[in-house]
């Protein structure tokens, strides 16, 4: 961790050709949507910088986005990438165990004061005085709060660092808090998904640590190249959608032919991630690719705005019954008929009753 | 009349609209209420409402799938076109009607500007409540809306149409693009809502909660022109409010 090695030494001693390191500088540019041009630059940065060191640290997870980052789809981005992070602290990658560990967080803390880069996958749970998530014998908070203290900037990692993800999901009994909520004055680059893009996490680390400054941001705080266009906008399928062309079921003509799956609940349309032009795999497919629809695991409260497969989410309504808003709008909409058909009925009625004249000639 | 507008004036701004808003004992035989400008706002505005409702329960509910080749048709495509320049349209009848309510007279901004603070006024809310439960024999004359048709305008016509032209426009900037000077004008609409499709739902209750306000809307205008003391549907046609006797 002391070392002033650049990355590009670090790479050469893990034995990667200059020919491959040019490649992944071109390969990178590219993916972040920076133009040729930018190939020189992000090699000249990494010849020339030493290396920041990131800290990996995993909170209330699944571990998926561990395992997403792993298989980079290039794979020397994943070498490449490996041997940028300071694999001191990383749960799923570290050698190290136990006090030896806390050990060494403790060590960078110190000695990188206010230049590491925090990268957090999952959140911390806040009932309970946080006691849902221990790490080394103390509620996770309290080790975020105190590394994020140090650090030049903070990834989420994922929806549950960004958004809360499923163990926020409605009662949410442990509390689970998205992290910016809990750090305060520190940058927060948000990058949702369930798990995100594995070239989109080395995208978005590669940037950073080529530039020294975070990815221009949307409004929600996530890195604009990634998450600035829905994947219905870059969506293969959506000349079908335009068309009016859907699959009604998935065992149907339409779902054989490749129409839109919007009928059976995609959620593409209300989605902000890459996968339909980086996909998944090295670029093999994507879930509409496969034939199932968008589930929208990267947007916040994807998790209750459930079912999957429906086009109109579930409302739960004051009563506790669980309907959606076409149900409420047409039982509304029935209720006041009725009660328009009977008021009419009793306002004839009445007017019937009186004489004629009666009403213009009396003064109550 | 010029002493009559030297009178509202030195009763000042407020105590107007509290005076508008009640009971007019003894009006003249009729009274030109709603200017032409006005007029053609209501008609254009519902116009724009019975398409919307209708394209907007499709885009949420497709018509059943069209056959060949995707290239050759475009329904999905012109229902939601329909959609999004009838939702414009109206965006922009919004704007005029809100410069109308500076422009036009004292009734024109009748819809906006609602006396809660008036006793007087809430009385007559529940008076006309009475009214439609049979419980009163004899209605009260207005020259604007009743009491109780101003309080409904607020809240069931007046804030869902606000809240659906900002849930429209911040949906409809997702699809012009985030860098896109609609994204600009309604993004905040995101950290209100959160996720879009939490938008699109409350987009689509807004729809609902429009369409149960006409129905009831469109009932009451037709009873209250048989039943009550004025005229209620000619008056958004002609302009003019005829009441039907002269007692106070």
């Amino acid at each position: 961790m002391r070392d002033a090695k650049t990355f590009y030494e670090v790479f050469r001693e893990q034995g990667i050709s200059r020919r491959s390191f040019n490649k992944f500088c071109s390969l990178t540019a590219a993916s972040l949507g920076l133009g040729p041009a930018f190939a020189p630059r992000i090699a000249h940065a990494m010849e020339t910088k030493p290396r920041t060191p990131v800290i990996w640290m995993n909170g209330l997870e699944c571990t998926c986005c561990s395992e997403s980052f792993i298989r980079s789809g290039h794979p020397l981005a994943s070498d490449v990438v490996l041997s940028m992070l300071s694999l001191d602290y990383s749960h799923v990658l570290m050698a190290a165990a136990g006090h030896q560990a806390e050990a060494a967080l403790e060590e960078t803390r110190r000695d990188h004061a206010g230049k590491y880069i925090l990268a957090v996958e999952g959140n911390p749970p806040l009932n309970e005085d946080g006691m849902f998530c221990i790490v080394g014998g103390r509620p996770f908070i309290e080790q975020l709060q105190e590394m994020a203290e140090g650090a030049a900037a903070v990834v989420a990692w994922g929806s549950c660092a960004s958004n809360g993800c499923v163990q926020a999901a409605r009662p949410n009994p442990t509390q689970a808090t998205p992290i910016h909520k809990v750090i305060k004055g520190k940058p927060i680059i948000k990058v949702p998904g369930c798990p995100p893009i594995a070239e989109v996490m080395t995208g978005v680390l590669t940037y950073m640590l080529t530039f020294d400054r975070i990815p221009p941001l949307d409004r929600l705080g996530r890195p604009e190249m990634f998450y600035g266009q829905r994947i219905h906008d870059k969506c293969y399928r959506r000349p079908h959608f335009d068309a009016g062309q859907f699959a009604e079921a998935w065992d149907d003509e339409g779902s054989r032919k490749g129409y839109c799956l919007y009928k059976m609940g995609c959620r593409g349309p209300t989605t902000y991630n890459a996968c339909s032009t980086v996909r998944w795999n090295d670029g093999v497919s994507f879930p509409i690719q496969s034939g199932h629809g968008c589930i929208g695991c990267s947007e916040e409260n994807f998790w209750d705005n459930g079912p999957f497969y429906d086009r109109l989410a579930t409302v739960h309504t004051p009563l506790g019954v669980e309907s959606n808003a076409d149900r409420i709008g047409t039982a509304a909409a029935g209720v006041i008929g009725t009660a328009i058909a009977a008021h009419a009925a009793a306002s004839a009625l009445s007017r019937a009753r009186k004489k004629p004249g009666e009403y213009a000639t009396s003064d109550q | 009349m010029a002493n009559s507008e030297a009178t509202e004036k030195r009763r000042g701004f407020f105590a107007n609209l509290e005076r508008h808003a009640t009971e007019e004992p003894s009006p003249a035989a009729k009274v030109y209420v709603y200017e032409a400008p006005l007029r053609l706002w209501h008609w254009v505005n519902a116009l724009c409402l019975v398409v919307l409702c209708v394209t907007g329960y499709l885009i949420g509910k497709p018509p059943p799938s069209v056959g060949g080749e995707a290239s050759f048709s475009y329904v999905f495509g012109y229902i939601r076109l329909v959609h999004f320049a009838a939702g414009q349209i109206l965006m922009v009848a919004f704007i005029y009607r809100l410069a109308w309510a500076f422009l036009g007279n004292h009734h024109a901004h009748q819809l906006f500007l609602t006396p809660f603070w008036s006793p007087k006024w809430w009385g007559e809310v529940f008076h006309e409540l009475r009214w439609y439960f049979f419980l009163e024999k004899v209605p009260k004359k207005y020259i604007g809306h009743n009491p109780l048709a101003q309080f409904s305008m607020f809240f069931l016509f007046l804030l869902p149409l606000l809240n659906g032209i900002v849930t429209g426009g911040a949906l409809y900037a997702e699809g012009a693009g985030t860098d896109s000077w609609w994204f600009s004008a309604f993004g905040w609409v995101f950290s209100v809502y959160g996720d879009s499709f939490s938008v699109h739902t409350i987009h689509r209750i807004t729809m609902w909660v429009i369409t149960c306000f006409a129905m009831v809307h469109v009932y009451v205008a037709f009873r209250e022109d048989i039943m009550s003391r004025q005229s209620l549907v000619s008056t958004m046609v002609s302009g003019w409010r005829y009441f039907k006797d002269d007692r106070e």
